[in-house]
């Protein structure tokens, strides 16, 4: 019997690197036919405004908006908390206290607030996208939508998309508001500052569009998660297996692309003087 | 006498997933008031074939032909428009979860059609009603049996009164009550509006009771064994193994994947 050759690392790193190369631009290439065919459907729904599953779309609102409040409140409450002690061990040193308003301020209205919502919307809505959606496909509820004639993409991405573009900015502008409470909690009980002249302070430096900058995020990170979790529901096996793994891939492509966008935003803000 | 009009026409048809080949060179038509079965065993690639036959899958080859117009050489808007003149129900009901009975019974009724609310209620409450669902119009799916579900999605399917409906496994999973039910409502649906109805199944008896012209899809050749009146080909098919199909006979020659099975359990086991 002819023995077999001996592995080589080096065709198999490459053997690795190709297939790899090769899901990506699977991935890729499904992620642009997922486009085209939301551009359809946004396209059809603002021609026919009764195609919009109204009743859906405030279905996801209350599912990714007001069910999603307490833990946005509670961590983002949290987060300026913990800000606040960092803020106040630094400005200590240097006899700046009144400094940790900015420091909680800018932090949360401009990158954790925005952020923190994100990730709790990807954790919560995204990753029910995906599994809801592969479910529908293992139930074969997809296929019966196409064969009704209606496009499953509008059917089932629009109304989840647009309650997220609503919800996710109300989040953060609440979200906003716990953070600077955290700090505002921290700064009058450990640094000494009287509540007038943290809120002042507060008042002073935050302008209104700070926390524009961070609810614009809000709008990108909301289109991401989406989008994401519902074309990787699209793109589900059709078992129980393949609607885990879906489920896990929505979550984590969609913190990998937030993570990006929010580099290349905040990039983009301070080219604008933000 | 007029010949029936052809409602369904399949030509050439190659069907499969990437470069595999599960079925090839399929042609067979449906007439008018016709109840058709497709048979095969398990895997033969039954439901695959119905499923490139309403469009949701395009060919590797050939032509699906509905209503003369041709699914796989069609812009995407007339398929869409040919779709909507069809009902399809799916094995296990494919009922929208997240819906009512009534609601999904409506949702076409709601998108393709001027009616008022009550005249969708009362549409809805008919369609049920024919399926024998009455007042379930607000149960939600997760509440209904699998025999339940099924007759729902079929209400479903029947809500713009298509003149051809397609069934995959309508039988599979259902007690032998439910089932004769089920074949005595297909019958009734022809007998009564002439629709014509295409069936997916390998379950004899209601084969027998439904059909008047069936296919026999062959794994082995990849393609139709047989064609023709079910009971006509149980007893005079010249092929033995649609014989024993339909005989529900042991196949004294089995076929290469059963050999090649019984090969991996003699290595697996040591044997």
């Amino acid at each position: 019997m002819e023995k077999s050759a001996a592995p080589n690392p080096i065709v198999d790193m490459f053997d690795k690197i190709g297939k790899a190369a090769d899901v990506i631009a699977a991935d890729f290439y499904f992620f642009v036919c997922f486009l085209g065919e939301f551009a359809v459907a946004v396209k059809q729904i603002i021609r026919h405004p009764r195609k919009l599953r109204l009743k859906d779309m405030l279905y996801y609102l209350d599912m990714c908006g007001s069910q999603a409040m307490p833990i946005v409140l509670c961590i983002c409450y949290l987060m300026g908390v913990i800000l606040g002690f960092q803020f106040a061990l630094q400005a200590r040193k240097v006899g700046a206290e009144i400094y940790v308003a900015d420091g909680v301020g800018f932090s949360i209205l401009k990158e954790l607030g925005p952020f923190m919502v994100a990730i709790i919307c990807t954790g919560r809505a995204g990753s029910a996208f995906a599994a809801e959606i592969g479910t529908m496909k293992v139930n074969e509820e997809i296929s019966a939508l196409q064969t009704m004639g209606f496009s499953p993409v509008g059917f089932l991405v629009v109304p989840k998309l647009l309650a997220m573009l609503i919800a996710t900015p109300l989040l953060i502008v609440f979200g906003d508001f716990a953070g600077l409470a955290g700090g505002f909690t921290v700064g009058i009980t450990m640094m000494g500052l009287t509540p007038v002249s943290y809120i002042d302070r507060s008042l002073e430096v935050l302008l209104p569009s700070t926390m524009a900058m961070g609810v614009l995020k809000g709008l990108v990170f909301a289109t991401i998660i989406a989008l994401i979790g519902c074309m990787r529901g699209f793109q589900s096996k059709s078992d129980a297996q393949g609607v885990g793994r879906a489920t896990t891939s929505a979550v984590v492509s969609s913190i990998f692309l937030i993570v990006v966008a929010d580099a290349v935003l905040t990039r983009l803000y301070t080219l604008w003087g933000y | 006498m007029k010949e029936a009009e052809t409602i369904v026409q399949v030509e050439n048809l190659s069907v499969g997933y990437g470069k595999t080949v599960i079925l090839e060179n399929i042609n067979f038509s449906v007439k008018s008031g016709e109840i058709f079965g497709i048979l095969g065993g398990s895997g033969v690639g039954k439901s695959t074939l119905l499923k490139h036959i309403i469009g949701l899958y395009p060919p590797l080859k050939g032509d699906i032909k509905i209503f003369g117009c041709s699914m796989v050489n069609c812009p995407d808007w007339k398929k869409d428009e040919l779709m909507r003149r069809f009902g399809v129900t799916y094995q296990g009901g494919a009922l929208f979860g997240s819906m009512t009975v009534g609601e999904n019974v409506s949702l076409p009724l709601e998108t393709y059609t001027d009616l008022t609310k009550d005249e969708i209620a009362e549409r809805v409450r008919k369609k049920l009603a024919l399926v024998d669902l009455q007042g379930t119009e607000e149960l939600m799916p997760a509440e209904l049996s699998g025999g339940m579900k099924k007759r729902a999605g079929l209400a479903r399917a029947m809500a713009l009164d298509p003149s051809l409906l397609f069934f995959d496994e309508p039988s599979a999973g259902l007690d032998p009550i439910t089932s004769v039910e089920l074949d005595r409502l297909l019958l009734r649906l022809r007998n009564k509006f002439g629709t014509t109805i295409v069936i997916v199944s390998h379950e004899l008896p209601s084969i027998f009771e439904t059909t008047d012209t069936v296919i026999m899809l062959d794994k082995n050749t990849k393609t139709i064994a047989a064609e023709g009146d079910p009971k006509e080909l149980r007893v005079n098919s010249p092929s033995p193994w649609v014989h024993h199909f339909l005989n529900r006979e042991e196949n004294d020659a089995p076929d290469d994947n059963l050999k090649n099975m019984k090969q991996e359990f003699s290595y697996a086991s040591g044997k």
